[in-house]
């Protein structure tokens, strides 16, 4: 994940407007289908954007896509994945969802709470790690407990795996 | 996710709601066609104007198919009527869906309906009544929702939210900025605009009446009546040249708010902000309370018998003495075709033809026209369903927002909108093409599009076009608008404020009447204040008496370029509500009397007259307005005007009963309105307008254009708090091109001097591309620019400098 969050600025990067366009071959190539590419269009912006979404960047994106803005942010917000807020330099995403729960997610939780000293949805204070409210399955119950980080999954956690992988974070 | 259904399909099935065998237009809504015959669904999220999500699910109906019933109650809103179909809208398990929907949306409600605004008012409120549980089965702590700062005209509560999204589904649709969203998701959901930018339509008031609960409420009405203690009048908006419907809410005379009443003909169901939060003016500190005698430079605050005795002793001593051509009368666009009519037979009592409410013409060399009062061939309701229109010199959006709401239902209906205009605006739908040319080239580019009009049908272009465009042949925009206008099956060309405060503007005039005959499209003036047409009718105008006879008086300018001895002014402020603010002032200086019936007290009348009356306004008289398809609207007075102020029809009645003038018997407005109905009768729209050409002498070097600004085109709105605490009422700056601002060494952000006919104003400067180059725009009835020259004129800018 690149820092380029520091410096936001408006219009979409030329990588971005490349990758965005490959999305687009992808729908109708009408109005409608146009804005059906607004979920990778902001994957792609918040790849490139230190993992948020600054308002700039939506307006970009609604620009690039002939879309009001407030649109938008409708979808922005309406996701999980997407954050409309300055986050942490790593977004730690632990899956409490009915597999993962089972397989005690809870006390993954708990554990990382401890050792990061922070509670679901907050940034440690040196910005390193936001410990984001995950609320829906990821879709890797196989390997439960699990979770993101970033845009990375990590599987059959425990508190010794967890220790090791957020401690390698920078 | 939602449908826009046709309710005119011709075709139709027959259905049963209720037991109620219906024939219904194939394709309806269960609901609408519901609503058509009085059976009532509840609803929260439908409404007629606006596309269906189905997402409140209150409308749920018990749905039989051919005997099969279907497997879950259905939506109303977006289910479609089918032949045979049987709905059941209050069957067991309708009721108990309905219901079941109730007691959710009441969980995160508050329960506090007497603390609401929108108490006693509210849909959420009455079918709580209806289908709620008396005992709330919910425990669990109810959520609460930040409010957001949507400006000075809409308060929000958002914790009362119910997600309905009309709010959000209005702007996107009808208003077209699609400024308010449903940001979050599930339990979290909130209705906003994420981003704390705000609401800007100058249609926004309307997302009050659409919410169902109280979360979005007026602002200034709030918490200042309540909706049971309020008696409702029916009022005309006295702003613009459509005459939207309006309701005047009062208690005990004072008026509390103004909504909007339902005319499919006119304003839908709809009304504009101006229309909406104008009323505030009728209350403002400002109001002139009692009449006003200068006598040895000093002002008297004096009685009305005092000051019309003085008043008819001014007129008649300045007609003895200078005969009655001395007298000049200029009379507000937007007065009653009651107040208009008496001060044109006042005026040409005492020997005056010169009587004008075209204050803000630029030019009249086209004269008054002979067939029809200036306005729209194409009524109102029709305007949505051209295939073509071409603007000349308008901003309908801020004019007349809900005509301009007319073009882009029409544009969203697949029909053209095209404009030729001094500089570009910031229209909410989609021009093809905004042809921006220089002002000074308005009649040429006109010409242009006029001469490829006439290749397109293969016709002999009108004579003289030479003098205009010589042998130039159009461009590909100038093409472009011919070939949209001769193609269209239903077309129009409409020519707003700028081109009639056009110094050439009877060109344009002329132009635009020959294209719309060439095409054989409808030709349409946007006019000025809310009764041009009334003005036209009721004879105050220096050309034509309200029975049609010719007279020769001098014109608005005609009366300033030859100054007058003595004016009467009616409802007009000489800084704000005149073509060439300068020019005014200074006619009005040298004058010996200046007798001004006006609303609100100001520097400026202080300055210039001798007498001021003090009339009524908004709510406080009753007149009539015609509006520009000419429908005369009828209105009532709703309270008593404030401090002494008069109705201005029955103070002009008593001027010329002490004048003693023959036949101002008149006990009621109605008497005065049946009496210009008689002799005016049934005069519609002029259909063309008289043949001019080309104005001599070239263009100045820098020329300013201006048109009053949304808020500030008349007296009323001008004195409205909260319209003028919006951005649309922010004082006046220099806008011009990058070219420009270079050349006359001004930046954006800094002071530049503006001079005008020898006035001066010292505003802000903005540099954009909006504007073409060698064009300044200046908007007038706004802070900053009072009292500069003309709209449309020759300006001088200048660095302002350390001691400007």
């Amino acid at each position: 994940m690149s820092s380029a969050g520091n410096d936001i600025t408006g219009g979409l990067s030329q990588a971005e407007q490349a990758e965005i366009d490959q999305w687009l071959t992808r729908f109708p190539d009408n109005p409608a289908g146009r804005q059906s590419a607004v979920i990778p269009a902001l994957h792609v912006v918040q790849h490139h954007c230190g993992g948020w979404l600054p308002r700039e960047r939506m307006d970009a994106v609604a620009d690039y896509l002939d879309m009001a803005p407030a649109r938008v942010y409708e979808v922005a917000t309406f996701y999980g994945m997407f954050d409309v807020k300055r986050m942490g330099r790593h977004k730690v995403n632990i899956c409490t969802n009915i597999s993962c729960m089972l397989r005690g997610a809870d006390d993954i939780v708990e554990h990382v709470e401890k050792k990061l000293g922070i509670s679901l949805g907050d940034t440690t204070a040196d910005g390193r790690i936001t410990l984001k409210r995950e609320e829906e399955c990821l879709a890797a119950c196989a390997g439960a407990p699990m979770m993101l980080v970033d845009e990375e999954y990590y599987t059959d956690l425990t508190p010794d795996k967890i220790d090791r992988i957020l401690d390698d974070l920078e | 996710m939602s449908a826009e259904v046709d309710t005119r399909n011709p075709e139709t099935v027959t259905i049963e709601i209720d037991g109620q065998s219906i024939d219904a237009p194939k394709g309806a809504p269960i609901i609408a066609v519901a609503d058509e015959h009085g059976i009532d669904i509840p609803r929260f999220c439908y409404h007629s104007k606006l596309s269906a999500p189905a997402n409140c699910r209150m409308c749920l109906v018990d749905v039989e198919m051919n005997g099969r019933p279907a497997p879950k109650p259905l939506p109303a809103c977006i289910t479609t009527v089918a032949d045979g179909m049987v709905v059941r809208t209050t069957s067991e398990r309708a009721l108990k869906a309905q219901r079941g929907v109730m007691e959710f949306l009441l969980i995160n409600h508050p329960l506090d309906c007497p603390i609401c605004d929108q108490g006693g008012e509210c849909e959420l409120q009455d079918l709580a009544l209806g289908y709620g549980r008396s005992v709330s089965r919910f425990v669990e702590r109810k959520r609460v929702v930040k409010d957001e700062n949507l400006g000075p005209l809409i308060a929000t509560e958002m914790t009362r939210c119910i997600h309905c999204t009309r709010c959000v589904r209005f702007l996107d649709e009808v208003a077209g900025t699609s400024e308010l969203g449903a940001m979050f998701r599930g339990e979290h959901t909130e209705i906003g605009t994420l981003v704390g930018d705000s609401v800007h339509s100058e249609l926004s008031g309307n997302i009050i009446d659409l919410c169902p609960v109280g979360a979005l409420t007026s602002r200034p009405y709030r918490f200042t009546a309540r909706a049971w203690e309020m008696l409702s009048h029916p009022g005309v908006a006295p702003h613009d040249c459509m005459g939207a419907n309006i309701d005047l809410h009062q208690v005990r005379g004072t008026v509390k708010r103004v909504v909007p009443r339902d005319n499919e003909a006119v304003n839908e169901c709809w009304i504009s902000d101006r229309d909406r939060f104008s009323y505030e003016g009728v209350y403002s500190a400002e109001r002139l309370l009692s009449p006003q005698i200068r006598q040895d430079g000093e002002w008297h605050s004096v009685d009305w018998q005092t000051a019309i005795e003085a008043t008819a002793n001014a007129l008649r001593d300045l007609v003895d003495r200078h005969g009655g051509e001395a007298l000049g009368g200029l009379v507000s666009p937007s007065a009653t075709l009651e107040e208009m009519y008496l001060s044109a037979r006042i005026l040409r009592a005492l020997g005056s033809d010169n009587i004008d409410t075209r204050l803000r013409r630029g030019d009249f060399r086209d004269g008054v026209a002979r067939d029809g009062f200036p306005g729209l061939q194409t009524p109102i309701a029709e305007l949505e369903t051209l295939d073509a229109a071409l603007i000349v010199g308008g901003y309908p959006r801020h004019e007349q927002p809900l005509i301009n709401h007319r073009l882009r239902k029409a544009q969203r209906r697949g029909g053209q909108v095209m404009a030729i205009n001094p500089r570009a605006f910031d229209w909410n739908l989609t021009l093809t093409p905004e042809h921006v040319v220089g002002a000074a080239d308005m009649p040429r580019a006109l010409a242009l599009v006029l001469r490829a009009a006439a290749g397109v049908k293969g016709v002999d272009e009108p004579e003289g076009l030479d003098a205009w465009i010589g042998s130039t042949q159009p461009d590909a925009a100038s093409q472009a608008m011919a070939d949209a206008l001769c193609g269209a099956g239903q077309g129009a060309v409409l020519l707003g404020g700028l081109a009639d405060a056009h110094p050439a503007g009877a060109e344009l005039r002329y132009l635009a009447g020959q294209l719309a005959a060439l095409c054989g499209v409808t030709f349409n003036e946007l006019t000025n204040g809310a009764n041009t047409a009334g003005g036209w009718l009721a004879g105050a105008l220096p050309g034509r008496r309200a029975d049609g006879e010719t007279t020769e008086g001098l014109t608005a300018a005609g009366m300033l370029e030859a100054p007058r001895r003595g004016y009467m002014l009616l409802g007009a402020e000489p800084e704000h509500d005149f073509h060439n603010g300068a020019r005014v002032s200074k006619a009005l200086a040298e004058a010996e009397q200046v007798i001004a019936l006006a609303a609100y007290d100001s520097p400026a009348l202080r300055a210039h007259a001798d007498i001021l009356l003090p009339i009524a306004t908004l709510a406080e008289t009753a007149g009539t307005f015609v509006n520009a398809e000419g429908r005369w609207q009828t209105f009532a007075g709703v309270g008593q005007p404030q401090g002494d102020a008069r109705p201005a029809w029955r103070l002009l009645r008593v001027l010329a009963n002490v004048l003693e003038l023959e036949g101002f018997d008149y006990q009621a407005p109605d008497e005065i309105h049946a009496e210009v109905r008689a002799v005016a009768g049934e005069a519609g729209v002029a259909t063309s307008a008289a043949v001019v050409g080309p104005l001599d002498g070239a263009a100045p070097d820098l020329l300013r254009v201006g048109y009053p600004a949304m808020f500030g085109v008349d007296p009323l709105s001008r004195h409205a708090a909260s319209l003028q605490a919006s951005e649309h009422a922010d004082p006046a700056r220099v806008a011009l091109n990058p070219a420009d601002a270079e050349r006359l060494g001004v930046a954006d952000g800094e002071a530049a001097r503006v001079m005008q006919e020898g006035s001066e104003a010292r505003l802000t400067v903005a540099v954009t591309d909006a504007l073409p180059a060698g064009s300044v725009w200046i908007a007038a009835g706004v802070e900053g620019s009072a009292g500069l020259g003309a709209l449309i004129g020759e300006v001088g800018i200048e660095p302002a400098g350390e001691h400007a």
